[in-house]
């Protein structure tokens, strides 16, 4: 098997003749490769008949399309592609640069700013409201996991299970018993944080993809216990009618007591998406606050700390349990609640809406993000749910694209959109480094 | 008794099949020491392409069975290789040398693309396919019971044995197998004396993905169906058992699989079958707590 990508010829200067034959002959291996990996799949579709049997129809037509495309893009860019040498930095000019690198620090806050005033400026278009409030349920979960895989290093392929437990949680405790959202959201925090414990124990002595693959069969696990307890959580059909969330006792309805005729106002089903995009707001600034505050108490040192080296830790006499086990059982919390949150939104749920496409979503998230960077988190969510909106026309090639996205978001920025880190502690000026120089846990491999 | 052999049986030719998948993810982690997420697909890809040979071949009527067997198996092993080859060459390589999760996070973007790809490709409904090779033997009756052995799990467990002598044999024998195992203990100092690293680790993944393609066969003809989802759970069995036979290690990833298959085949017949993925994951989860580097790993000690 040949590679048809010789490296860049970084000696040739650039504008030097271009070998027309070689670019044509690398063409001409792409489009090979292309259909041999197209042929079957593309350039053959098969159907169930009428007999229940499969019947095959060919389609050249595609077939054909995508090999040429293949053969034409590959030809451009062997032609082209010494004009791509160009440093990225030289590509964006200076001006944008430095206007983009004054305002960086007020990003936050103006981040903050637009999401509060988002009820009001959107107000007469609960689409967009909904959206916002998906958005910002994405934002809270990756700030939970956050302090899982970006603080404490702790690679969770299974977060998810926790934002199930919290979901399950609040739906059965609140139809069963009765209690109020507000009573029922901690008690799902706390349900979910135990589930983390849960979790945690077993898991203490293992590190890296060993870790990630237990937690992800830890989700599995929850998943399939939620599909299969039939009497308990309903199984496949999940749970319905799951109360929603009260202002102060009084309900989002038209009824007379209700929110909007206490206050004198005509009745609107935008109240309660306002409400709710409130309530997803100040959770996950709640969960924001205490994790910057946790960065600089001793338990975030330390989980930073254990990130970098946790043999190194160890010498310093730091409990690595007690820390592993509080960024599981912090992180599941903030998940439970995000969880707790979703149940009363929806107000239906199964099984189906916790399947590991959630947590690869969410951990998406925080690694495209930048791990560690709270800013991140709040950009990635926000670029990603745009784009889904953005191809919900085009519904099927939605998770293809996704995917794609993924693929080359991370090619292009390995260290995702937010690559700069800020010390949480240092002697005199906090100064941002690059996330390279302080991360070195590096894959091996010649670099 | 006899519902046990018989349980026994069905287990080991499972086991099998998981114990193919799991050679190419134990290979790939023994390398570059990445989980490639997308292996799973790889193998949904290559039951895929496997089925689609088949119709291919029933259309230009080539309907004897072991001919069409043999052209199916090997189209599908060099395109699904292919696939594993330009997995690597797009989403992989690129990513070499940095930093722990990008990999990962890469490899998880490639499954969700396999997986929509083929679903888009092929359509979302399960694809049945008549079963092609029937009979089998009755061993012995007792009880009221028959244990049976059939043709197909004659074929899948002989199939596997031949490629594990095989591939065993690549490994322990060849050139590319000494590069493979220098690249496994120190890709730095492999590159060093001369082995061309990138060229190993593409290897690597086109043997894996072409074993895939194997037990992507083998799954189809004994189930008889498949459809675009088969490959996570097939996925993160197969990496269970990688992970219980001890990662790096091949016999480990054999024995692996056939334990997993063995566990989940037993524990549907005599507990039950809602749980039996549960058994499957809590197995992984015991084992790794008592034996952190599976049953052949070698324990990974690290210096300071």
């Amino acid at each position: 098997m040949s590679d048809p990508s010789p490296a860049p010829r970084e000696d040739e200067p650039a504008g030097a003749r271009v070998d027309l034959l070689a670019a044509l002959k690398e063409a001409v291996i792409t489009a090979a490769v292309a259909f041999g990996l197209f042929a079957l799949l593309i350039g053959v579709r098969t159907e169930q008949g009428p007999t229940g049997a499969l019947i095959i129809t060919t389609r050249f037509g595609p077939l054909a399309a995508f090999v040429a495309t293949a053969f034409v893009g590959r030809f451009i860019f062997a032609m082209t592609r010494h004009r791509f040498t160009v440093p990225a930095k030289f590509l964006v000019p200076q001006a944008i640069r430095q206007a983009a690198a004054a305002f960086s620090p007020y990003l936050a806050g103006a981040l903050l700013v637009f999401a509060l005033v988002v009820p009001v400026v959107f107000y007469g278009n609960s689409y967009l409201l909904d959206l916002a409030i998906q958005i910002v349920t994405y934002i809270m979960l990756g700030f939970g996991l956050n302090i899982v895989v970006g603080l404490a290093g702790l690679l969770d392929l299974g977060y998810v299970a926790f934002y199930a437990v919290g979901a399950y949680s609040y739906a059965l405790i609140a139809q069963d018993f009765g209690l109020s959202f507000w009573v029922c959201l901690p008690l799902a925090g706390i349900l979910a944080a135990f589930a983390g414990l849960l979790l945690g124990f077993p898991v203490l002595r293992l590190r890296g993809d060993y870790l990630a693959i237990v937690t992800l069969g830890f989700g599995e696990i929850i998943r399939l216990v939620l599909l299969n307890w039939q009497n308990l959580t309903g199984g496949p059909n999940g749970i319905s009618g799951i109360p929603r969330p009260s202002f102060f006792g009084l309900p989002f309805t038209a009824s007379e007591n209700g929110f909007a005729a206490t206050f004198g106002l005509n009745y609107s089903p935008t109240h309660r998406f306002v409400f709710l995009y409130y309530i997803i707001l100040a959770l996950a600034l709640l969960t924001n606050w205490v994790t910057l505050r946790l960065r600089r108490l001793p338990i975030g040192r330390a989980w930073e700390a254990l990130r970098e080296d946790e043999i190194a830790c160890r010498a310093l006499g730091i409990n690595t349990t007690t820390t592993k086990l509080t960024a599981f059982a912090l992180g599941a919390m903030f998940g439970g609640f995000a969880g707790a949150f979703f149940a009363t939104r929806l107000s239906f749920i199964s099984p189906e809406s916790f399947s590991f496409t959630e947590s690869a979503l969410v951990l998406a998230i925080v690694v495209l993000g930048g791990m560690g960077s709270q800013l991140g988190v709040v950009l990635a969510a926000t670029v990603m749910f745009s784009g889904f909106e953005f191809f919900r026309q085009f519904d099927q090639y939605r998770m293809l694209v996704f995917g794609a996205a993924m693929v080359a978001i991370i090619l292009y920025r390995p260290r995702g959109l937010v690559s700069t880190r800020k010390a949480s502690i240092s002697l005199h000026r906090r100064r941002e480094i690059p996330t390279d120089a302080v991360d070195r846990t590096q894959s091996l491999g010649p670099a | 008794m006899e519902y046990f052999v018989q349980q026994l049986i069905n287990g080991i030719t499972l086991g099998s099949i998981y114990g193919l998948i799991a050679i190419g993810y134990t290979m790939v982690y023994g390398i570059i020491g990445m989980i490639n997420f997308a292996h799973g697909d790889i193998f949904m890809v290559g039951a895929f392409l496997a089925l689609i040979a088949f119709l291919v071949l029933v259309a230009f009527g080539i309907t004897a069975v072991p001919l069409a067997l043999l052209i199916v198996l090997l189209v599908s092993m060099a395109l699904t290789a292919l696939y594993g080859w330009t997995v690597e060459r797009i989403a992989y390589r690129p990513l070499r040398g940095s930093f722990r999760l990008a990999p990962l996070i890469s490899a998880i973007g490639m499954s969700i693309v396999l997986q929509n790809y083929v679903q888009i490709a092929q359509g979302a409904r399960v694809k049945p396919l008549p079963p092609l090779v029937q009979g089998g033997y009755t061993l012995f009756e007792g009880n009221n019971f028959a244990v049976r052995l059939s043709n197909i799990q004659i074929i899948v467990v002989v199939a596997t044995v031949v490629l594990m002598a095989g591939f065993s044999y690549l490994v322990a024998r060849t050139r590319l197998g000494r590069n493979m195992r220098a690249c496994e203990q120190d890709l730095k100092m492999a590159a060093l004396v001369g082995i061309d690293v990138d060229r190993t680790i593409s290897l690597t993944f086109v043997i894996g993905a072409a074993l895939a393609a194997v037990a992507g066969l083998m799954f189809l003809l004994y189930y008889g169906v498949v459809d675009f989802f088969i490959g996570f759970l097939a996925g993160v069995k197969a990496f269970t058992a990688a992970v219980l036979g001890g990662i790096g290690s091949l016999p480990g990833a054999m024995i692996g699989g056939i334990l997993i298959g063995l566990i989940e085949t037993m524990w549907s017949a005599y507990f039950s079958i809602e749980y039996k993925d549960v058994a499957a994951f809590a197995i992984l989860i015991v084992v790794l707590i008592f034996l952190p580097t599976g049953l052949m790993g070698r324990p990974e000690v690290e210096k300071v």
